[in-house]
């Protein structure tokens, strides 16, 4: 239009209306645009945060819009979902929560997820991609798959016996079949209900509030993500370092351990707690079934550190990423220490500390003669329809000593429960290796002793591997006389005695 | 389009006949029906899993007042332009499956009824506005009437309790509605009526600053006291959107008329003072400036998500392509969900896309406003029609700009999509005065004689 009329048929050639008309509609239009990339940047860019924000509630309406997925041990279902009326269309549902609880951890509309309930929500949720049957239309057609189950590998009368067995006890089981890495229980007490704050009423509020505030801890769980001092049964792990090494040739044979063993370095004598071990030249087989400190810190000692480290990473010691899969907490043994730390190290003190987990994958790598199997707590993943989409497979962790040294451990554990310290473990018509601990800790050790087991056990006359190895630690137990023989070998006996009657 | 070359070729042939493109609006119209009904079932599958019972009975409603509408265009507006009556009934058809959906997810009486009720008034004064202004200049003559009782009509609602802190509303039983809606149409009217009169003696007296050329206050002050009038109402009732529209229409029609760039200065130097002032008396207001400066800030200092937060967690949430209608949570948003806030609905659940093609629709039905105001002879007609369009583009902006935290939010409705009555009502009315102006534009002239530059208003 400007162009077949002359410029300027406003007033005193000033643009007209064709002119300024469409600069005015410009403007409107430039608007719409800056609508648009606003809504661009809203949309797509910031949309990730936004979605994530901890105010924005869709990521919890979506979760608990569908039933989830259940979690399962053998064919039984320990979890479900009831509907709730509310905006968070279902609630979880535990049906025997506290027994549980160090598996499942919790699913709740209010304070998240955890556990299980955390490491495996997308298929539970059912988000998880490999429930899609047609992944690229499902996304198109935005279609939610039905969460999935899972199958843990644990053995319910296992842990039924785990928990009964450390009752009030502060403490924590963990079993392993030791020739797969299955974990058959998994316990950890004083437990909690996590059905008690699944919702997000105001009781579920105060549910979760006390559980905070309790000192008892009821919801750390002890068998992966707490250390305790091993103290000695880690001489396990010593004394296989010093067998596999040729520091130890025959177990039955004098050491040449000195009594009193002084700590390198140092005017301190390492005491015994019994005086069956106050004597020099001890063979290791009687140091083991007396749990004699100075004989075991000595052949640290004499392994040396390098030796004695790679021995306990083979049992999973100082690894950060222990997934089971949920993490455990890293176990520690120093890798810089000087001749007396390491002594001290030896017998399971100074700074070495494990998880109950770790513990059982001392014994049951002994057990497995030699091969540390990973641990595993899935034993499959299904669609809900019951079509697996992962099926667990076993596999080895490490190969910790050759199957010759583990046989001569092996007969050193037995040795501890059928002559040593470890009588209360015995089960008739079974071999059970094992050996006790109770771990000195606090200002001048002046806290309660942790009283530690760990042990396998097999059908007598078999030769398989046996079938269960378990580690128990009990940390804060009222009982007056604090060992791991009284207090932690017997629920170790009942745990074993379950997997073995099926 | 390519101007020169239409012009050339219908100055060839000056006989050619002007085509009316009445069945291109009637199969947009029905295009628009049908895809309002296809939203409508794709709720209630979502929903429910099945069509809803009454998705044909929706459909008939909405058809039916659809072709009435298009059949008094094609009785009565031959040459109108094809585009705004479909556009409308489809932005309507959208807006009253959104607020059926949000009907489903929240308590209490649904509102998508009543909406159809308005709509239907809507079209009916749509109808009569195309049957009863058969010319447009006749509208002169009422414009000083029209613009004292736009005054009464945004008087009245101080007299009527604050709804959610604002007087904008007149309450008679079950009855309310903002009659600063209507006044927005009047307001035009009076605007476009002066300045068609005055525009010379506006561009060309007064004085120069520097640059700029400024009025002389004898013609200045009658409008710029109206305005003031309108203005101070508007903050009196604490309704900061219509206030926002009013200036702005102001200022647009005012440089379209006289194409002085210092009216944009003045009115840029107003806004900025009122709205210092504004933002610095009012709590109200002063609360939305910083919601909009850090929408999120609300939850980092422990009071939870705000209106704007959960609006950008709503479009946000949708994404690119949206969660499907009925899919999505948007009730988070709480109250004025189907209201000021409707936009973040179709954001969330029609995603990115449906939003845009949104915006687009309003893009289209505001540029064919401006091209019928390029198109008309009469001034009065051209900054009426451009007016009347810049409303429509103006409050999209406001409106879409304070739900995306653009803008500071400021209460308003979206045109046709939002629930409320008189906002609806009002836009058919400026989208009836839109169609019967365009049909001036395009209509051949009587006899032979030149072909004028309407021939330039058809796609």
């Amino acid at each position: 239009m400007a162009r077949i009329r002359p410029r300027g048929n406003g007033p005193q050639g000033l643009p007209g209306i064709s002119v300024t008309g469409r600069r005015a509609g410009t403007f409107c239009l430039l608007l719409v645009a800056a609508l648009c990339v606003q809504a661009t940047r809203v949309q797509v860019f910031q949309a990730d945060d936004l979605d994530h924000n901890s105010a924005n509630q869709r990521l919890t309406v979506e979760r608990y819009a569908r039933p989830r997925g259940d979690i399962l041990v053998g064919s039984e279902r320990i979890t479900g979902s009831e509907p709730t009326g509310g905006r968070y269309a279902y609630k979880r549902t535990y049906t025997d929560g506290p027994t549980y609880a160090a598996v499942t951890g919790f699913a709740s509309q209010a304070y998240g997820n955890s556990q299980l309930e955390g490491t495996e929500d997308d298929l539970l949720t059912g988000t998880d991609g490999r429930l899609a049957g047609w992944a690229l239309w499902d996304a198109v057609a935005r279609r939610q798959s039905p969460g999935g189950d899972v199958y843990t590998t644990l053995d319910r009368a296992a842990q039924e016996a785990a928990v009964r067995g450390l009752g009030g006890q502060q403490g924590a089981v963990a079993a392993i079949e030791p020739a797969t890495g299955r974990i058959l229980a998994l316990a950890s007490t004083p437990s909690y209900d996590p059905g008690g704050f699944a919702g997000h009423a105001a009781a579920d509020q105060e549910a979760w509030n006390r559980l905070q505030a309790d000192t008892d801890q009821p919801m750390l769980n002890r068998a992966l993500r707490q250390t305790y001092p091993p103290g000695s049964t880690f001489k396990v792990v010593t004394a296989a370092a010093a067998l596999a090494n040729g520091v130890v040739t025959d177990p039955d044979a004098p050491t040449g351990a000195p009594y009193p063993y002084v700590l390198p370095g140092t005017t301190t004598p390492l005491v015994n707690d019994t005086p069956a071990c106050d004597r020099p030249g001890l063979s290791l087989s009687a140091a083991m079934t007396a749990s004699c400190n100075s004989v075991l810190g000595y052949l640290g000692v004499r392994t040396g550190l390098d030796r004695m480290v790679a021995m306990a990473e083979g049992f999973g010691f100082n690894d950060p990423k222990l997934d089971v899969p949920v993490r455990a907490a890293r176990s520690n043994i120093d890798t810089a220490m000087d001749g007396s730390q390491l002594a001290l190290s030896s017998i399971g003190q100074f700074d070495t500390a494990a998880t109950p987990l770790v513990m059982a994958m001392v014994a049951a790598g002994v057990a497995n003669d030699g091969t540390v199997m990973r641990p595993q707590l899935v034993d499959k993943l299904t669609k809900s329809d019951g079509t697996a989409v992962r099926l667990m497979k076993p596999a080895a962790y490490r190969r910790a000593m050759s199957p010759e040294v583990a046989a001569r451990v092996r007969k050193l554990m037995t040795d501890v429960v059928e002559n040593g310290t470890g009588g209360n473990a015995r089960i008739d018509g079974a071999v059970v290796g094992g050996k006790t601990g109770t771990a000195q800790h606090g200002v001048d050790n002046a806290g309660t002793p942790y009283a530690w087991f760990i042990s396998w056990a097999g059908p007598a006359g078999s030769d398989a591997v046996p079938p269960v190895a378990v580690a128990v630690v009990v940390a804060d137990s009222d009982a007056t006389d604090v060992t791991g023989g009284a207090l932690a070998a017997p629920i170790a006996r009942s745990v074993m005695r379950a997997v073995l009657r099926r | 389009m390519a101007t020169p070359s239409a012009v050339t070729s219908s100055a060839a042939r000056p006989s050619r006949p002007v085509p009316t493109r009445r069945t291109t609006e009637l199969v947009l119209v029905l295009a628009a029906v049908l895809t309002a009904v296809f939203g409508y079932v794709e709720v209630g599958v979502d929903l429910d899993g099945t069509v809803p019972p009454d998705a044909a009975e929706y459909g008939a409603a909405l058809g039916v007042l659809a072709l009435a509408a298009h059949a008094v265009v094609r009785w009565r507006a031959r040459y109108a332009d094809p585009l705004p009556l479909p556009i409308a009934v489809l932005l309507n058809g959208i807006g009253l499956v959104v607020i059926y959906r949000l009907d489903r997810a929240s308590p209490g009486p649904g509102a998508a009824s009543t909406q159809l009720l308005w709509s239907a008034l809507g079209v009916a004064l749509f109808i009569a506005v195309v049957l009863l202004v058969r010319d447009h200049r006749r509208l002169r003559r009422y414009a000083h009437t029209g613009a004292l009782l736009a005054l009464v009509l945004l008087v009245l609602p101080i007299f009527f309790p604050p709804v959610y802190g604002s007087r904008i509303w007149i309450v008679v039983g079950p009855l309310s509605f903002q009659p600063g809606e209507f006044a927005k149409i009047l307001l035009a009217v009076f605007f476009a009526a002066y300045l068609a009169v005055h525009r010379d003696a506006l561009a060309l007296t007064g004085r120069r600053v520097w640059r700029w050329q400024l009025p002389r206050g004898r013609v200045l002050g009658p409008v710029l006291l109206i305005w003031a009038a309108f203005v101070g109402v508007l903050v009196l009732e604490t309704d900061l959107g219509t206030s926002l529209l009013f200036f702005g229409l102001f200022v647009v029609m005012l440089y379209v008329a006289t194409a002085r760039t210092g009216w944009i200065a003045i009115g840029l130097g107003l806004a900025a003072v009122g709205a210092v002032t504004v933002g610095w008396l009012s709590p109200h207001v002063h609360s939305r400036v910083a919601d909009w400066l850090d929408p999120l800030g609300s939850i980092a200092a422990g009071r939870g998500a705000n209106q704007i937060a959960q609006s950008l967690f709503a479009f946000a949430w949708g994404g690119e392509l949206g969660t499907g209608l009925g899919n999505g949570h948007s009730v988070l948003i709480g109250f004025a969900a189907k209201s000021d806030f409707i936009l973040a609905t179709i954001g969330e659940e029609l995603g990115l896309t449906g939003l845009i093609a949104v915006f687009l629709l309003y893009a289209v039905l505001v540029s064919r406003g401006f091209r019928t105001g390029i198109a008309l002879r009469d001034p009065f007609g051209r900054l009426l029609a451009i007016g009347l369009a810049s409303i429509v583009g103006l409050q999209v902006f406001v409106v879409a700009g304070g739900v995306l935290a653009l803008i500071p939010l400021t209460g308003m409705t979206m045109p046709f999509i939002a629930l409320g009555g008189s906002s609806v009502v009002t836009n058919w009315i400026i989208v009836a005065l839109l169609v019967r102006m365009s049909d001036i534009a395009r209509r051949p002239a009587p006899g032979p004689g030149p072909v004028s530059a309407s021939g330039e208003g058809e796609g």
